[in-house]
């Protein structure tokens, strides 16, 4: 019973945030938004406490659930190990934890996290998930879509669009790549085995389990030593022989309780291991539903935590448009500052598989490696458009509202001269400032050649969104080009 | 729910819309009433008569020509396009030749074609479809075009009407435009035939019997084709070729101000005895696709025929109209024509007086007067023009214009008008990439301020995407 409930929350949670991850149309983080923001490493780097306390308490009260229900990785790799099973069953022995290893990668981690947070994002879970997905899933899933759009187009529906499909960065996709292939060998093999190596949330969580106030409890006086539990432990935490769970990597998954032919393991109150046999009374059932539900209503009001919080914060041929050389990168309105994003971005992508406008995409710069940050060869960032700041789980970007995005200066735009057509061509143009939202260009007269118009850019009132960069005919450079503001004024 | 509503009922729609396609499909030339109804049929389409077709008689030759002429501006293509909007694909020359021996088999003997047309491989394809007639069997109509600058001297000229003569294995050229006079008004007119002196050549061919019939087709500054009737003792035009249909004939000038109404310019040909050839017959598709409220007006007449088949009854209804040229790049264009037109029956006052109903609505529609005849292409900077204008023109047909934001199908209005545009026209191509520079207004021939339009478009988009309407 109780492995059905987890099996089933954590489906749910699954499938919630893999989806929204593959939901380019937004509609899914209006329902499922809060599944992000509970995640543990991005609660925390948002400080979001609600969210932070409730996966300290869920994990005092009841083990390493978290990684069993909330923790997408975790869901994607029970899968893989189930698969594995179909194939070769009860293939799972007791190894003794590997500590040292666990406490060093920790340490690692978080002194990268606070230093350097791009390559710690490598081994965070939740957004190594979401590139997987973002960068691996939601192309496919958006193929298959515009399959169904074009059959839509058949029969005049309006049910499905078609989007574009193209490669965000190259860089990220590999990274993805070996991140799925590794996680997916590992956990074929040795099922939580990334979990309980390298993971620093499940090393984190596994210090607070072993102090849970409920607990795997195997009874040794029942235990006919078949060890049908340890060879299913897919943490390889189960010590058959000596009635022993290892706390620090159970992830309270309880298919050794639905195994166990003679009901002999338990999920008790305050279990004390001893290898000797001992007498517990079986926990009340009501009582133990008792708990399960003020969890669950814990669990509700974190979510609801979580979602508060955010306050706070016959065509002539068209040449593709190249990436200028930036300074500074742009990002998005909501991020504050280039140095407030770098410090909390975890680089899950999930802004990038939310933005509509084909703006944002993974850097591939070192000093920011798969953090997202904005482009306009295929779009601008448009006025009506706050999806990535809703979605943000870490605080890296945090929520404005479109009156909010209206005077928030991300970058400023600069003008080329070099490459603009009213110089070099003759021709009367003026599509960025006729395009400006907040008519931060001008045209103004060429002083040398007063019959010749040109933009000047306000700096002021110039927001940063593109609109000029995208629709400036100059090919493949633009002859205006946006430059991040390291801060973000306000105008 | 009211999502599901909609669905169903766009799902019906939809389905009656079909359905009445198929119906009108199946009922091909319905409007003749020479088969005696025998009881029940398995099929409701008729045969087209092989040797029913209108003629009309050229008063200087004596020739007979069918009152519909084969246009070779639209080709399909070898993907099933018309070959004027997708000038890279290939002429499906198969197809060419299939439609050219249905057409002539029912009687249909002109075909017109010009140098520029799908970019200048028209001419070739028709010399290939016709060539394997004998001569005597059709008539050609082709143009000395002048689109590019660079053929407007003389030498020039005369290459472009001697390719024409290679490109359509041919000896003579049966009818001769000067094509779109009236275009960058009499100056142009002046420096492009007069002074180079390429009438005065064209003239002498005439004589020389290459050409056999010599005369002007007219599109914009009407001070220009006064000009050419008024001289007509001079030149003697044996015919003339203006846009005409039953919207044009009075609306002409107030769809479009730089345009002169038909009515105006048959007139003027006729009292001057001069025989008309008439393009545009349903204004580039628009008149076969009215808005719906309309074309119900012209089905509740007579079930059976298509909208389209009103324009040219209306127009062949004038005695002075020598022939109509339509491009058909599909067969059943051609099989609708064919059936509305051999013979013709003509419209009867009352006919024209709801025609006229007819048009007095179209012209209080707010579409943009674009034929798609892609004059205006390429933009240089890569907007899809008649695209844009076709798409918009759809969505005011249909109904899909919202005004407000308050309006009860908003959401679904939005949704057709921008994903569609995106369906119907690439991102890049789009109306927001118009810069403005105006090139392309002197080639419109509808005198169409294109990227004035082009932005209001862009305008209202904006709004959409805002939901600021």
């Amino acid at each position: 019973m109780l492995k059905k409930i987890r099996f089933v929350l954590a489906l749910l949670f699954w499938a919630g945030i893999t989806l929204m991850f593959l939901d380019f149309s937004g509609t899914l983080k209006c329902f499922l938004g809060w599944m992000a923001k509970i995640q543990f490493l991005p609660a925390i780097l948002a400080l979001n406490i609600g969210a932070v306390l409730f996966v300290l308490a869920l994990t005092l009260l009841f083990g390493r659930l978290y990684c069993s229900i909330i923790c997408p990785m975790g869901v994607f790799q029970d899968f893989v190990s189930r698969i594995a099973g179909k194939f070769k069953k009860r293939r799972f022995k007791f190894s003794p934890e590997k500590r040292k290893t666990r406490l060093i990668i920790l340490g690692i981690f978080v002194v990268l996290l606070v230093a350097f947070s791009p390559i710690a994002a490598l081994i965070a879970p939740y957004s190594a998930y979401g590139r997987m997905i973002s960068s691996i899933f939601q192309p496919l899933y958006m193929l298959v879509n515009n399959l169904l759009a074009k059959a839509a187009e058949h029969y005049d529906s309006y049910a499905f669009y078609g989007v574009d499909v193209w490669l965000k960065s190259g860089a990220t996709l590999g990274v993805a790549l070996v991140t799925f292939l590794v996680v997916t060998i590992w956990s074929w093999k040795k099922g939580r085995g990334y979990c309980n190596t390298v993971c620093p949330v499940g090393t984190v969580l596994g210090l607070l389990s072993t102090k849970s106030l409920y607990k795997i409890k195997i009874d040794a006086d029942k235990c006919v030593n078949c060890g049908l539990c340890e060879k299913n432990c897919k943490a390889e935490a189960v010590d058959f022989k000596a009635h022993t769970v290892d706390y620090s990597r159970c992830v309270a998954c309880m298919n050794c309780i639905e195994i166990c032919k003679k009901d002999a393991i338990s999920f008790t109150k305050n279990a004390v291991q001893k290898s000797s046999a001992q007498k517990t009374d079986k926990p009340s059932d009501s009582a133990l539903r008792k708990t399960l539900a003020t969890g669950a209503l814990l669990a509700v009001s974190g979510a609801l935590k979580a979602q508060e919080k955010q306050f706070d914060g016959g065509f002539a041929v068209i040449e593709d448009k190249k990436i200028p050389a930036r300074d500074c990168p742009v990002k998005p309105a909501g991020s504050r500052s280039l140095r407030n994003f770098s410090s909390h971005c975890t680089a899950c992508q999930l802004c990038v598989t939310q933005c509509p406008n084909n703006v944002l995409r993974p850097s591939s710069k070192i000093e920011n490696f798969m953090q997202p940050e904005m482009s306009f060869e295929l779009g601008y960032c448009r006025p009506e458009c706050t999806r990535c700041s809703e979605v943000c789980p870490t605080g890296a970007i945090e929520k404005i509202t479109k009156e909010e995005k209206t005077s928030i200066r991300a970058g400023h735009a600069v003008w080329i001269k070099a490459n603009c057509l009213s110089v070099n061509d003759g021709v009367k143009c003026g599509n960025c400032a006729s395009h400006c939202p907040s008519g931060a260009i001008t045209m103004v007269k060429l002083p040398e050649n007063p019959s010749v118009e040109v933009p000047a850019v306000d700096s002021e009132r110039c927001l940063g969104c593109g609109a000029c960069e995208h629709l400036c005919p100059a090919r493949p450079f633009a002859a205006i080009y946006v430059e991040g503001n390291e801060v973000h004024g306000d105008m | 729910m009211s999502e599901k509503n909609i669905n169903r009922r766009d799902f019906l729609k939809m389905a009656g819309a079909s359905a009445a396609v198929t119906a009108v499909s199946m009922m091909g030339c319905g409007n003749q009433k020479t088969e005696e109804i025998t009881g029940q049929s398995t099929s409701s389409k008729k045969e087209i008569p092989t040797d029913k077709m209108t003629y009309r008689i050229n008063p200087k030759t004596g020739d007979k020509i069918s009152v519909l002429g084969y246009g070779f501006m639209r080709l399909p293509t070898v993907n099933n396009r018309s070959a004027r909007e997708n000038g890279g694909e290939e002429i499906d020359q198969e197809t060419v030749n299939r439609l050219t021996d249905f057409a002539i088999e029912h009687g249909l003997n002109l075909f017109d074609t010009s140098p520029a047309y799908c970019q200048g491989r028209s001419e070739h394809a028709m010399g290939i479809a016709l060539s394997r007639y004998p001569r005597n069997k059709y008539f050609i109509s082709t143009k000395l075009s002048n689109f590019a600058p660079q053929t407007w001297g003389r030498e020039e000229s005369i290459a472009m009407y001697k390719n024409s003569l290679k490109e359509l294995q041919t000896e003579y050229i049966d009818y001769l435009h000067l094509h779109g006079i009236g275009m960058g008004g009499l100056e142009q007119f002046e420096k492009r035939y007069i002074e180079n002196g390429v009438l005065d050549f064209l003239l002498k061919e005439r004589e020389e019997g290459r050409i056999k019939n010599l005369g002007f087709s007219y599109h914009g500054d009407v001070k220009v084709f006064d000009y050419l009737v008024d001289n007509h003792d001079k030149w003697h035009w044996d015919f003339a070729m203006i846009q005409m249909n039953y919207v044009d004939w009075k609306y002409a000038k107030r769809i479009n101000p730089s345009n002169t109404d038909a009515e105006y310019l048959y007139n003027r040909l006729t009292e001057k005895g001069i025989p008309v050839f008439i393009m545009e017959p349903i204004l580039g598709g628009r008149l076969a696709k009215l808005p719906k409220h309309l074309a119900t007006n012209l089905r509740e007449r007579i079930p059976e025929n298509s909208v389209a088949s009103w324009s040219f009854r209306w127009i062949a209804s004038h005695k002075n109209v020598l022939t109509i040229l339509s491009g058909m790049t599909y067969m059943e264009h051609l099989e609708d024509n064919l059936s509305t037109l051999c013979p013709l029956q003509e419209c009867t006052e009352e006919e024209n007086a709801l025609l006229q109903r007819v048009a007095d609505e179209f012209v209080n529609f707010p579409l943009v007067p674009c034929t798609e005849c892609q004059y205006c292409m390429p933009c240089p900077y890569g907007v899809d023009i008649p695209g844009s204008f076709s798409h918009y023109n759809k969505c005011v047909n249909e109904g899909y214009i919202s005004v407000s934001i308050q309006d009860e199908n908003f959401a679904e209005n939005r949704k057709r008008f921008l994903i569609g545009y995106d369906r119907k026209v690439d991102k890049k191509r789009q109306a927001t990439h118009c810069i403005g520079c105006n090139q392309c207004v002197s080639h419109c021939p509808q005198g169409i301020k294109i990227p004035s339009r082009l932005k209001d478009i862009d305008d209202y988009i904006e709004k959409l995407k805002q939901e600021k309407l």
